[in-house]
């Protein structure tokens, strides 16, 4: 890598927040060398990849490609241990406590689908509860929901409070004894309002629930420790995290994973296979039926060699400076109104402009090449919640910088001029 | 292209102060349109006089764009027939996604200038939807008296 991870200043040279320049580490993602006006601020959604990732998955189909854990070639072999070793990369980024506790998906949607067919269909019975936020992404509803009419369980929510944080005490008297799962974002999408997890699984595990933990727009962005937060269940996806699109994780404990079914039957999964009988492999494979996306889990473990390389703490450094700088110079613009983020807002700024929706926000944006995500984020129940149909979001990255957040506010001042 | 393009005066006037926004207490048809995208909604009301419509209106939340475009039809549906409001839909439909349009008799075709101003959209395909989420309700009316429709 250039320009990235902590380096020796020059005399007079001051200090960026994080110890990087999101300038120079630009030159490290392509997508800014084909687009050079573009204002990104939509990494919330899906952020752009580094050169070092685009192009292992490349050299990966070019040299050592041949399908895993199957062939006895040397070649297959290869294959098989740079998969593994993303997997190893993968843990040592959660600090799991063993890389056979990661399953790898297709992103953090199919990860909580996963708990909820397996986990939740086989261990939940009708009048169990599942108590999910108010701030929840629809991929941390809908599962529960097709579970609920599956089987019966009850979905409870747990409100925000009127910053826009997560209620804890409104949240702790909502658990009860028939709470077996309590599903809870670590970092809310629509909004930036960061969830106090240690607090969520203290209460839960007290109560006796297992907690599964979207971390969706953390890992990107925090140094996250499953160990430490003591979850049950982490997921992710890898293209919010610098990675390839297609691929995800599911972290789970071992125990929970060895005594769960699998949930989709095929190839790769099984020991043997009768036509009277089938025995299946130990976790993670068990989880893994069918052809991996191979290309992807490795491509993933680059993009974590990159989140690594540029240092936890320098993205979180960053991120929090750059957000706070968003909430300033965006709370200095007339009619403009940020959501609430509660006690701590992280990477994300969703707003409310007065009177303009925010899809010709967005349109008159885009014009001024600044990209940014309008709508209701796949958090519809929150957005009602807040009273609002739609928001206009502006998300972080490492390679966002205050001149980002500058061209940002030019051009709502601009929206806000022609819609005057 | 320039934004002005798109956000005319006339759009920016009827985003501002769209016309007939209102509801029809006792309408012989309406439907909801709604936009999954954005959740935006719109409902239309009509009312008919055998075939000809003798009062249209709408209501709703959406972008400048939705809004005056459902404006801008309710302006020029009044006292159109249904059959003519429906050829006034397929040719719009086509001016705003580039499909082929069939000529308009003289009396529609003016109508349709009336339109025109909306068909900037056309560059902005994310937008196209915003143009036509109305007239998807109407033709919704028209056919079931009061489902919701979707722009997909």
């Amino acid at each position: 890598m250039t320009g990235a991870g902590p380096k020796i200043l020059a005399p007079g040279e001051q200090r960026l927040p994080g110890g990087f320049d999101p300038r120079r580490l630009r030159q490290e993602f392509p997508i800014f060398a084909s687009n050079p006006d573009l204002v990104f601020l939509d990494s919330g959604a899906s952020a752009q990849k580094p050169a070092s990732v685009i192009d292992r998955v490349a050299d990966y189909y070019r040299t050592d490609y041949a399908n895993v854990h199957r062939g006895v070639y040397r070649l297959s072999a290869r294959s098989t241990d740079l998969f593994e070793q993303a997997r190893v990369k993968v843990q040592r980024f959660l600090n799991a406590a063993d890389a056979r506790e990661v399953v790898f998906v297709r992103g953090a949607t199919e990860a909580i689908n996963l708990v909820a067919q397996s986990w939740g269909g086989a261990f939940l019975e009708a009048g169990d509860e599942i108590l999910i936020s108010e701030l929840e992404h629809h991929s941390n509803i809908v599962p529960w929901q097709l579970l609920r009419d599956r089987v019966g369980i009850r979905l409870v929510v747990a409100p925000i409070d009127a910053t826009g944080g997560l209620d804890v005490a409104a949240f702790a008297a909502r658990l009860s004894p028939r709470t077996r799962l309590v599903a809870v974002t670590h970092l809310a999408n629509a909004t930036g309002a960061l969830v106090p997890i240690e607090t969520v699984v203290e209460l839960a595990h007290r109560a006796g629930a297992r907690v599964l933990v979207d971390g969706c727009q953390a890992a990107p962005r925090l140094q996250v420790d499953v160990q430490a937060l003591g979850c049950d269940f982490y997921a992710f996806s890898g293209h919010k995290t610098y990675g390839p699109t297609g691929i995800g994780v599911l972290w789970g404990r071992h125990e929970l994973l060895a005594a769960m079914p699998p949930w989709q039957g095929g190839g790769e999964m099984i020991l043997n296979v009768t036509f009277e009988k089938t025995l299946y492999q130990e976790p993670p494979h068990r989880f893994e039926a069918g052809t991996p996306d191979i290309s992807g889990a490795i491509g993933l473990g680059t993009a974590l060699d990159f989140i690594e390389e540029l240092g936890r703490d320098n993205i979180l450094e960053h991120e929090e400076a750059l957000t706070g700088y968003g909430v300033d110079r965006l709370s200095r613009i007339p009619g403009l109104q940020l959501v609430g983020a509660g006690q701590r807002r992280l990477g994300i700024l969703s707003f409310d402009l007065e009177g303009i929706h925010p899809h010709d926000v967005a349109t008159v944006l885009d014009r001024h090449h600044v990209a940014v995500r309008a709508g209701h984020h796949c958090a519809q129940p929150l957005l009602d919640k807040l009273g609002l149909g739609a928001t206009t979001r502006a998300s972080l990255g490492v390679y966002n910088d205050e001149r980002d957040i500058d061209a940002l506010a030019a051009a709502i001042e601009a929206a806000q001029e022609m819609f005057r | 292209m320039d934004l002005r393009d798109l956000y005319q005066d006339i759009i920016l006037d009827h985003g501002r102060h769209p016309r007939n926004f209102r509801a029809i207490e006792h309408p012989t048809h309406t439907a909801q349109g709604h936009n999954p995208l954005c959740g935006d909604r719109v409902t239309v009301f009509l009312t008919l006089d055998g075939e000809q419509i003798a009062d249209v209106a709408f209501q709703g939340r959406g972008c400048a764009i939705s809004t005056a475009a459902a404006s801008l039809m309710t302006e020029v549906l009044k006292g159109k027939t249904v059959e003519e409001a429906r050829e006034l839909f397929a040719h719009f439909h086509a001016r705003v996604t580039g499909g082929n349009e069939n000529p308009l008799p003289a009396p529609l075709a003016d109508e349709m200038e009336r339109l025109e101003p909306l068909t900037g959209v056309k560059a902005y395909p994310a937008r196209v939807k915003c143009a036509t989420l109305s007239w998807h309700a109407l033709e919704a009316a028209l056919q079931t008296d009061g489902a919701t429709v979707k722009t997909e």
